[in-house]
């Protein structure tokens, strides 16, 4: 089986999850007398990340490189895309189910002609073909699906898949670009690049979310130095309900019409647990609640619970970090 | 300036999902269906655009069954003009949806298709740019914000790390998530308007599925939590369990 896995990069670092996706093609592709191939898509230079992939499990890393495609442009990357995968005669095709990748995917399967599987959570080989698990109504359910095309196409959720290191360097090519930039319709304004260091909440490793039991805006204090205690994989998520009132960014929203988000550690702190805030959230590894109603929702798909007033036990909690890191 | 926008009939959010009998679908009893809430943001942010420059019409298509009749008297008490009923197989394969929804909009071409960013059942998230690219079109996919001139739309998306800008020549497809297109409630006088709004009825031109459900099935439930304790001298247990127990810190 013979998978190409499209890498993700931004600001001249590869981003995580491309590591994560290589290595969910390589562990599907070794098992199946197959090999990866990875795309790098980018702006000139690019092909200085390629080593950041050796012992990923991929065989080759294809650059393709030019200075139209230094920032994400739809057109571009979909065409670029588009002729890599018609030439390498690929069964699969990965990308990442990051904002770029969703965006990205459905251009490149309307382009091949082929169906999309968005947003995976798992992945198998049942009877020599690949098996899907997709999770829908925002996490309420999964769907086991099967695709009757080649190549399957699928974006794959950041945090579910295991990272490995397989101990091997991986060939690097360059991608031949007959694209033009003047026809790509689409014309990229501007990036304007926000929160500094901390990852997106639907890329983080660990998850702090708060909600209305902070009570007011100015209280993100709390929340924001139990984060930083917690490292730099550590973000920031929100409930619906301090999104609307204007007290966080809609991009840290998560749940059924925000995100959805898989991180190791969730904590949700003033958060009651609704149906559609646990849509978004249930996949985490661990959940933390902190609430000073014992019989709120959330405490059904807590791991751990504290019952109490979140304004005494966060700030203890984030000391205690501090100590255990030995920052105290 | 004529805008279409294409709705979806969804499960409400509140809904608990059963599997349904055969196993490859949910069960259907009891569920209530809405406008999906993405799509809501869509036919607002349409209806801003329309009354904002005082002149166009809203058309709001839908692909599904009868049923979907209903969600689209929900859009047209919203204040959409018309509305366009595909009669079709609703799937889980985007591109056998797009096709159906490309058929149709390809013919009155107007200069902005507004989608919702994704279904509130299957998630799917890819009809818009899917519709987009059959169409030739330039597509922006969740879009909070966006402004049209004459010749292009300018649209705002939020990304991991910071807002994207684009601008696309018109026509265009954008898909819309939530952000500054609060939807408004529809007043008892556009629900009796909208009853004697027009309604078409075609037949969807949509290919086969080709992507096959095998199994829906539920997440394992969580275990119920185990409530560590009580106020601030709960914390340094729950932090020992997250070291030692679950690993996580
Ligand atoms: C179509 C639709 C889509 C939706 N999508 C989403 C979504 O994507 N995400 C989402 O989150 N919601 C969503 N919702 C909203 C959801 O139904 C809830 O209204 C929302 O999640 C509630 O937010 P909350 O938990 O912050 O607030 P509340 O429900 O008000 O809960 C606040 C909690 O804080 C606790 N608290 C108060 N003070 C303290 C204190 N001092 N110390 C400790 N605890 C305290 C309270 O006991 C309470 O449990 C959606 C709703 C609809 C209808
Ligand atoms: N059956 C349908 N009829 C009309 N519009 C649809 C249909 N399915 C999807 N859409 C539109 O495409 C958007 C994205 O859907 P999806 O890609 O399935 O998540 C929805 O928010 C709708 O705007």
């Amino acid at each position: 089986m013979k998978i190409l896995a499209i890498a993700e990069q931004r600001d001249g670092s590869l981003r995580g999850v491309s590591r994560e996706i290589v290595s969910a093609a390589a562990g599907i592709a070794i098992g199946h007398e197959g090999e990866v191939d990875v795309l790098l898509v980018g702006g000139e230079g690019v092909e200085g990340l390629a080593s950041g992939l050796n012992g990923s499990g991929a065989a080759r890393v294809l650059v393709a490189s030019h200075e139209a495609l230094a920032e994400y442009h739809p057109d571009g990357y979909a065409r670029v895309l588009k002729g890599v995968v018609e030439s390498g005669g690929y069964d699969a095709v990965f990308l990442p189910a990051t904002s770029q990748g969703k965006d990205l995917a459905p251009r490149l399967a309307a382009l091949l002609d082929v169906p999309l599987a968005q947003d995976i959570t798992g992945i198998s080989v049942v009877d020599g073909a690949l098996e899907l698990v997709r999770p829908v109504y925002a996490g309420k359910a999964f769907t086991r699906i099967s695709v009757d095309a080649a190549p399957v196409l699928a974006t794959l959720r950041p945090n579910v898949f295991q990272p490995q290191d397989w101990n091997a360097e991986v060939d690097v090519e360059s991608v031949e670009i007959s694209e033009d930039p003047a026809s790509w319709p689409t014309r990229v304004v501007s990036f304007e690049a926000t929160g500094g260091d901390i990852p997106d909440v639907a890329e983080a490793g660990i998850v702090v979310s708060g909600g209305r039991g902070l009570k007011d805006p100015e209280n993100w204090k709390v929340l924001e130095d139990l984060r930083s205690a917690l490292g730099a994989s550590a973000g920031l998520g929100a409930s619906r309900a301090v999104v609307d009132a204007g007290w966080r960014p809609h991009g840290e929203q998560v749940g059924q019409t925000g995100k959805t988000v898989a991180p190791k550690l969730y904590f949700a702190i003033g958060i009651s647990g609704a149906i559609q805030h646990l849509a978004g959230m249930r996949t985490a590894g661990t959940i933390v609640a902190v609430n000073r109603d014992a019989d709120a929702p959330i405490f059904k798909v807590a791991d751990y619970g504290i019952v109490g007033d979140l304004f005494e036990v966060v700030p203890r909690l984030t000391e205690e970090i501090k100590t255990l890191k030995g920052e105290g | 300036m004529n805008i279409i926008v294409c709705v979806k009939r969804v499960p409400d959010t509140e809904t608990r999902i059963r599997v349904g009998g055969d196993g490859t679908s949910i069960d259907p009893s009891g569920v209530k269906y809405v406008l999906s809430p993405y799509d809501e943001f869509a036919v607002e942010a349409a209806l801003r655009l329309k009354e904002a420059r005082g002149e166009g019409e809203v058309t709001v298509v839908s692909l599904g069954d009868d049923a979907s009749q209903e969600t689209l008297r929900t859009a047209l008490a919203m204040g959409a003009d018309r509305a366009v009923l595909l009669q079709g197989e609703v799937t889980p394969d985007g591109l056998a949806t797009a096709r159906g929804l490309a058929a149709e909009i390809g013919e009155s071409d107007p200069p902005l298709v507004l989608l919702g960013v994704k279904a509130a059942d299957d998630d799917g998230q890819q009809v818009g740019p899917m519709l987009a690219t059959l169409l030739g079109r330039p597509c922006a996919t969740a879009v909070s914000s966006f402004e049209v001139t004459d010749e292009s739309v300018v649209c705002r998306s939020e990304v991991e790390g910071g807002t994207r800008v684009l601008e696309l020549p018109l026509p265009a497809v954008v898909t819309i998530t939530k952000g500054e297109y609060e939807p408004r409630y529809a007043s008892l006088k556009g629900i009796m308007a909208a009853k004697r709004k027009p309604l078409e009825k075609k037949e969807a031109q949509t290919g086969p599925s080709r992507l096959r459900v095998k199994a829906v099935e539920l997440p394992p439930e969580r275990t119920a939590g185990r409530i560590v304790g009580e106020g601030p001298d709960a914390v340094p247990e729950l932090v020992r369990l997250l070291r030692e127990e679950a690993n996580a810190l």
